[in-house]
C-alpha cells in the first residue's frame, strides 16, 4: 500500500475519505447532543438538528425544555468541540508541514504556551473573568492570544534556528520545550501575584468546553474561518515544500513568505481555540499522525482530514469527559491524553503493519 | 536566444567568473572541492541573491519572475529530499508548480505532461511507487523527470552522477545527452569524475578559488598540468575515443 493512489491521478483527497470524515463529524454531532445528564433518543436529536434548517420542520417528540437542552446547551457544545478540534488538529498539520518536522505541533512549539501565558495575563491583569466564570470572555481575548502564540512561535523559530543546522528536527523541539519552560514559568509567576485569578485561570486551563454557549463559538468562529481557508487553499504548496527551501524556489515558490503566513495563520487559529477552551493537548500531534497513516502523507488529504477527524475527535472526547464521572466532569485536556495515547499507538502498530 | 552570461563579483566565493553557454551546448564545470562550483549552479538557477551579472537567454535573471524563471531553468540538486510517503507521480508532478496558479491545482494537461515525462524516462510502470522506496539509479531518472516537467530548456545539473555505480553513471548521463539533442536542452552540470565529465562535455570550465582557471573542449582542460596545479592531483590523462581518460596515479615518494 503506497497511500491514497487508486489510480494515476494527483494526490489529492479522495471522496471516500471526505465522507468518512464527513460522516465522523455527523455521528460526533448527533451523539455529543445526544448523551449527557439527561439523554435523548439520538433520533429525535437528529430530527431536531435537522429542524434549525430553515424550510425544516420535524416532528422530533421533544419537549420545549428538552428542546431547549439541545438548542442551547449541548450543541454550542458539541459545535465548540467541532471547531476547536479541527482547529488545532489542522494547527498541528500545518506546523509539521511547514517545519518538515512530525514532531511539529501547537504544544511542542510553545504556541499553546505563549497564548496561555497572555490570557492569564488579561485574566490577572485586566480583570476579565474575575466573577469566577469566563463565559463572557471579550473579543479582545483572542486577539491577545494571537499575540503571544505568535511571539512563542517566532522565539521558537529564533532559538531552534540559533542552535545552527537549520531545519535540525530536534534542535526545533528542543527550543520549543525551552520556550514553552520560560512561558509557562512567567504563566505561574503571575498566578502567584494575582492569586484572585487562580480558579479562573486554573479551570480554564485545564480546557474547558463546560461553559461553552453560543458566544464562544462566535468568538471562535471568524477566527477558524479565517485559518482555515488560508490554509487549506496552501496545501499543494505545503507538498511542494517537503522537498525543501531550495527545490520549492527553484520550482517558482517563495518557501519563506508561505512559511511566514501559514505560521500566523495556524497560530492564529491555535490561539482562538486557546483563548476559548484552554489548553487542550494531544489533538494537534496526533490528529495529523493518525490521517497520515490512514490515508496518505500528502498535505492535500492531512489538511481537510485532520480538520474533520480533529473535530470530531474532540466532540467525542468531550462525551467522554462528561459522562465517564458524572454528574462530575473530567477536564478534557485529561481525557484527550488518556484516549489519544493508546489509540495513537494501536494506529501506529496496525498501520506499520499494513505497510511492511 | 542569445546564451547565458555570469560574472558574479563581490561574492566571496566565486569572483568575477565569466561563463557563457550557447543554447543546445553541455557545459561541465569541474573544480576541486570548495571551489564554488554548486554555488555557481545555485546562482544560475537564481537560488542566491547575485542574478544581477546573470543573463537567461537574453533576459537579465534579475527581470525574471520566480515562476518565469522556473519555466526556462530546472535543477536537479546533488542530493535532492525524497519527501517520505511522496509516490512517484506526485513527485514529478511537483515539477509543474510553475505552471499551475498559485493557490491552484494540477489541470488534466499537466498530469498528461507528466505522464509524457514518465514513458519518455522509462517509468511509467514506477508511477505509483513511492519515492523512498526506489533504488538510486531510478530516483535520479525521477529526479531527471521531475526538471523535465518543468518544460525548461536549460537543465543544471549538481553532481548528477554522485549517488550511482559506475554503470548507472553511465545510463543517467546517456540519457541526459539523448535528452539534450532530441528536446534542444542546454545542460550546465557539475561533476567529481572527470573522465566522465569528458567524455559528455561539449565543452569545460574549471574552477578554482573562486575563478575560472581554465575553458574550452575536455582535452584542453583535461591536462596533467592543470589537475596537478589546481587538484593537487597525480594523474595521467590517456587520450580516450569520446575525451580525454583521466586515470589517478600513486605519486612517488622521494
Amino acid at each position: 500500500m503506497t497511500g491514497p493512489l487508486s489510480a494515476a491521478r494527483p494526490a489529492g483527497l479522495r471522496k471516500r475519505w471526505l465522507v468518512a470524515g464527513l460522516f465522523a463529524v455527523l455521528v460526533a454531532l448527533v451523539v455529543g447532543v445526544s448523551l449527557g445528564p439527561v439523554s435523548l433518543p439520538p433520533g429525535s436529536v437528529a430530527a431536531e438538528l435537522l429542524n434549525l434548517f430553515p424550510g425544516v420542520h420535524l416532528d422530533s417528540g421533544l419537549t420545549e425544555r428538552e428542546i431547549a437542552i439541545v438548542t442551547e446547551l449541548r450543541l454550542p457544545r458539541v459545535v465548540l468541540g467541532l471547531l476547536v478540534g479541527g482547529l488545532l488538529a489542522l494547527a498541528g498539520g500545518c506546523y509539521q508541514g511547514v517545519f518538515r518536522n512530525p514532531l511539529a505541533d501547537p504544544y511542542l512549539l510553545g504556541v499553546a504556551a505563549g497564548a496561555g501565558l497572555a490570557v492569564t495575563a488579561a485574566i490577572a491583569l485586566g480583570g476579565a473573568g474575575r466573577q469566577g466564570t469566563l463565559s463572557g470572555l471579550p473579543m479582545t481575548i483572542p486577539l491577545a492570544a494571537f499575540a503571544g502564540s505568535l511571539l512563542a512561535v517566532t522565539m521558537t523559530y529564533v532559538l531552534g534556528a540559533a542552535g545552527g543546522r537549520r531545519g535540525s528536527p530536534a534542535m526545533l523541539i528542543l527550543a520549543g520545550v525551552a520556550v514553552s519552560a520560560f512561558l509557562s514559568a512567567g504563566q505561574t509567576y503571575l498566578l502567584q501575584r494575582h492569586a484572585d485569578s487562580i480558579q479562573p485561570v486554573y479551570s480554564w486551563l485545564l480546557g474547558r468546553l463546560a461553559t461553552a454557549g453560543w458566544h464562544d463559538v462566535l468568538l471562535v468562529l471568524p477566527y477558524a474561518v479565517l485559518t482555515t481557508v488560508v490554509v487549506l487553499l496552501h496545501r499543494r504548496e505545503l507538498d511542494v515544500l517537503a522537498v525543501g527551501d531550495d527545490e520549492a524556489r527553484s520550482l517558482g515558490l517563495h518557501p519563506q513568505r508561505t512559511r511566514y503566513l501559514l505560521i500566523a495563520a495556524a497560530s492564529l487559529g491555535t490561539a482562538a481555540a486557546v483563548s476559548a477552551t484552554g489548553l487542550i493537548g494531544f489533538v494537534g500531534i496526533i490528529v495529523p499522525h493518525t490521517v497520515r497513516l490512514l490515508a496518505g502523507s500528502s498535505y492535500r488529504v492531512i489538511l481537510p482530514m485532520s480538520l474533520l477527524f480533529g473535530g470530531a475527535f474532540l466532540a467525542l472526547t468531550d462525551v467522554v469527559a462528561r459522562t465517564v464521572a458524572a454528574p462530575s466532569e473530567l477536564p478534557i485536556g485529561v481525557v484527550t491524553a488518556l484516549l489519544g495515547g493508546p489509540f495513537f499507538v494501536l494506529v501506529l502498530r496496525t498501520a506499520r503493519r499494513v505497510l511492511t | 536566444m542569445r546564451g547565458l552570461h555570469v560574472a558574479l563579483g563581490g561574492t566571496p566565493i566565486l569572483t568575477g567568473v565569466d561563463l557563457t553557454v550557447a543554447v543546445g551546448e553541455w557545459v561541465t564545470v569541474i573544480g576541486p572541492n570548495g571551489a564554488g562550483k554548486s554555488t555557481l549552479l545555485r546562482a544560475v538557477g537564481g537560488l542566491l541573491p547575485a542574478p544581477k551579472a546573470i543573463t537567461l537567454f537574453g533576459t537579465p535573471s534579475a527581470a525574471l519572475r520566480r515562476r518565469d524563471r522556473a519555466r526556462v531553468v530546472a535543477t536537479v540538486a546533488q542530493s535532492p529530499v525524497v519527501p517520505p510517503g511522496m509516490s512517484v507521480l506526485d513527485y514529478v508532478l511537483l515539477g509543474r508548480t510553475p505552471y499551475i496558479p498559485a493557490l491552484g491545482r494540477e489541470s488534466t494537461a499537466d498530469v498528461d505532461a507528466v505522464h509524457e515525462v514518465l514513458g519518455r524516462l522509462d517509468l511509467s510502470g514506477f508511477h505509483r511507487r513511492e519515492l523512498a522506496t526506489l533504488s538510486g539509479g531510478e530516483r535520479q531518472r525521477v529526479f531527471l523527470a521531475r526538471a523535465l516537467a518543468q518544460g525548461a530548456t536549460l537543465l543544471l545539473l549538481d553532481e548528477p552522477t554522485s549517488a550511482l555505480d559506475i554503470g548507472h553513471q553511465q545510463d543517467v548521463l546517456e540519457l541526459v545527452d539523448q535528452l539534450r539533442r532530441e528536446h534542444g536542452l542546454t545542460v550546465l552540470a557539475t561533476m567529481h569524475d572527470l573522465s566522465l565529465a569528458g567524455e559528455y562535455a561539449d565543452r569545460m570550465v574549471m574552477l578554482a578559488g573562486g575563478q575560472v582557471v581554465a575553458a574550452g573542449t575536455p582535452p584542453e582542460v583535461l591536462t596533467e598540468e592543470l589537475l596537478a596545479t589546481h587538484y593537487r592531483a597525480s594523474v595521467r590523462v590517456v587520450p580516450g575515443a569520446h575525451g580525454p581518460l583521466v586515470v589517478p596515479v600513486r605519486p612517488t615518494r622521494p
